[in-house]
């Protein structure tokens, strides 16, 4: 029993569970952004794609992988606001939008591919983001494993949902962007521009998610393999909503989910199969929708197209 | 009767072409930067896909399974249920037609291929239903419930393929069906099968379901108000597990005729997104079976010109899966001008 215990429950485990983590929870607070103004964003996966190969395309050719960030941040964010001036301003389904960015992310991304690096399946490996080990912090028993050497953009995600929850609940465009996703009209009705305010929160969540690809390519990996967000965009939504679309709940959420794609290997030599462990969040989002059934989470206004009146 | 026929073609049929042509626009741009001529790598894909007989068989066939998910799509928009999950029930369904198709060896084909069908029917009919259950019961969207049922079919399939119904080899599939549970070919050696004509019943199926039964009057009447049609005396949780099934179980065939005409077994994740082409179908199809079969062949072709574009130019043939996408966003786009041409045509 302790055996089993110390293989589930250990430094390694963990520090490999903030790795796993860390994408998701870019792409997750990207669509609690999205969400909170009132457009679903199920683009996320493609945006990450996009992201992940754009850094690497950056990286290749200047060098440098925060470059590489940088050019999947803006990726992303133009991808959402590609997403955001079908939904927004031509009242577009959502969710068609959403599945025409990541068919179209799925295609891009190899097409480029060829033509850049002239090869299909996986790019050269390019610059990537080294590893930092914080002073003071790694010598910590127990904590320092886990947290003291990890990639900064680790460190950067746990920052962005701080950040976030700060922007979102403490501030006034968050209190904006909340009425946004609520009650369009009432906002409109004291003089908030629900438009510019959604557009904003959707292009902001394409950037994060182009950043959570972009930690896939060049922080954790070295390289762009085709569809190698995999899901994880898919997963970063069922997070947000598992985190009831609060930054710290998808925190949770991602924490979790990271968890158990650290545990899959380990549980698969104790006899269960990967592919159960990785059902499981797919799994445990939907028990959870039922779990809050009658509890009004989800922005109310989430998915509907504001059309102004006069 | 003619009269409403008449009508409506123009906003219908002018807004689809728009966004393909626009499409393909967008795809010149791509081939510009490659250094290839657009005209000559399109024409290098139609005569690919229409040029000859066996051309246009490749292009029918790999129409086919999108007519499946393109119906399937279409069936639950029509109750005003968005079935992103298509692609889940697509693996399921095949699934277990390919189970049926490798267990009950020894019965004749006349048995054998409709039971096995109607297996990848019934499978996506689950699949499907239990979002259309949750959202009638519980009120909870169909859309996230059914990528979340994508994603576990993913798995459940990678699974069993890999686990308790491996076939012989380390190659993550099934054994091969019983040569009487396939589909039979119709134009050696294209593998256009008769799930063809399974694909045309389906949409006929559909025509009559919908728009002559009391069943698809009340799927429409959900589709356009659930509220009213509450009132009206219609079982809106009814009908929207309903129409899920019947979407899932469309969605299942497409799984179904990969199995049994084209691949003999299941591979592991073999559908090349086919579920989530299947919106892009219904979209540009209009939610309508005849729009439907003429958006799935466009694909097809686009498909079938695709390989020949990649060998005979130096445009990657995913240049295609690029237009497929931007084909659904102008699509979806339009869609403030269709509404108001519906709510001025249709009303």
């Amino acid at each position: 029993m302790w055996d089993i215990i110390k293989l589930l429950v250990n430094t390694t485990v963990l520090a490999a569970t903030l790795r796993m983590a860390t994408p998701l929870l870019f792409t997750a607070v990207g669509g609690i952004f999205s969400e909170r103004s009132g457009v679903v964003n199920i683009g996320l996966e493609g945006m990450m794609l996009i992201g992940a190969f754009t850094a690497v395309a950056v990286s290749y050719s200047t060098g440098s992988a925060w470059l590489g960030v940088l050019g999947a941040l803006l990726a992303g964010a133009l991808m959402g606001f590609i997403h955001g001036i079908a939904s927004i301003k031509y009242r577009a389904n959502q969710v068609v939008s959403g599945t025409a960015i990541n068919i179209f992310a799925g295609g891009l991304t190899v097409y480029l591919q060829r033509l850049i690096f002239n090869m299909a399946g996986v790019s050269p490996a390019v610059p990537r983001i080294a590893d930092v080990e914080l002073p003071l912090i790694s010598k910590i028993p127990l904590i320092g494993p886990v947290i003291g050497k990890q990639n900064p953009m680790v460190y950067l995600a746990l920052l962005i949902v701080v950040g976030a929850h700060i922007v979102i609940f403490k501030t006034v465009w968050g209190l904006r962007l909340r009425s946004v996703g609520e009650h369009p009209g009432a906002a409109d009705s004291v003089g908030i521009n629900v438009y510019k305010t959604r557009y904003v929160a959707v292009t902001l969540s394409g950037a994060l998610a182009g950043v959570g690809g972009a930690y896939l390519s060049v922080a954790h990996l070295s390289r762009f393999v085709e569809g190698m967000t995999a899901g994880r965009g898919f997963i970063a939504l069922a997070a947000m909503i598992f985190g009831k679309w609060n930054p710290l709940g998808a925190l949770g959420a991602c924490l979790f989910f990271g968890y158990a794609d650290a545990l899959q290997m380990r549980l698969q030599e104790i006899g269960i199969p990967t592919q159960f462990v990785q059902m499981l969040p797919y799994i445990l989002t939907m028990v959870a929708l039922v779990g809050l059934i009658g509890r009004a989470v989800a922005p109310k206004a989430s998915g509907e197209p504001y059309v102004k009146e006069g | 009767m003619l009269d409403k026929a008449k009508r409506i073609p123009v906003a219908v049929v002018l807004a689809p072409v728009l966004a393909v042509l626009l499409a393909l626009i967008v795809g010149s741009a791509f081939i510009l930067t490659v250094g290839e001529s657009p005209f000559s790598a399109y024409k290098v894909l139609l005569q690919e896909s229409f040029g000859s007989m066996r051309g246009f068989a490749t292009t029918l066939q790999r129409a086919t399974p999108l007519m499946f998910t393109g119906l399937a799509v279409a069936f639950a928009f029509r109750a005003g249920l968005f079935n992103i999950g298509a692609e889940g029930q697509l693996y399921i369904g095949a699934f277990a037609a390919a189970w049926v198709g490798f267990t009950f060896t020894g019965l004749p084909k006349i048995i054998h291929l409709p039971l096995a069908v109607m297996a990848g029917m019934i499978g996506g009919a689950i699949w499907a239903a239990v979002p259309g259950l949750l959202k009638a019961k519980f009120g909870i969207h169909e859309v996230i419930n059914s990528i979340m049922m994508n994603y576990i079919a993913y798995f459940l399939t990678d699974w069993l393929v890999t686990g308790p119904f491996q076939g012989s080899t380390m190659i993550p599939e099934t054994k091969r069906v019983a040569a009487s549970a396939t589909l039979s070919r119709l134009m050696p050696p294209t593998r256009l099968t008769t799930a063809l004509y399974i694909a045309f019943a389906a949409a006929a199926v559909m025509y009559f379901l919908m728009w002559r039964t009391k069943l698809g009057y009340e799927i429409r009447a959900v589709g356009l108000n659930p509220t009213a049609a509450e009132y009206g005396g219609i079982n809106v949780a009814k009908i929207t597990v309903a129409a899920m099934a019947i979407s899932g179980a469309l969605a299942g065939l497409a799984g179904t005729e990969q199995i049994l005409g084209l691949n003999n077994r299941f591979i592991q994740r073999f559908s090349p997104d086919l579920g989530f082409m299947g919106v892009a179908v219904a979209l540009l199809g209009k939610n309508h079976p005849v729009g439907i079969i003429l958006a799935a062949v466009l694909f097809g072709a686009l498909q079938t010109g695709a390989a020949a574009m990649d060998r005979l130019t130096s445009v990657p043939r995913e240049l295609i899966t690029i237009l497929q996408g931007v084909i659904i966003f102008f699509v979806a786009a339009e869609y403030l001008f269709t509404r108001f041409m519906k709510s001025k045509g249709e009303a």
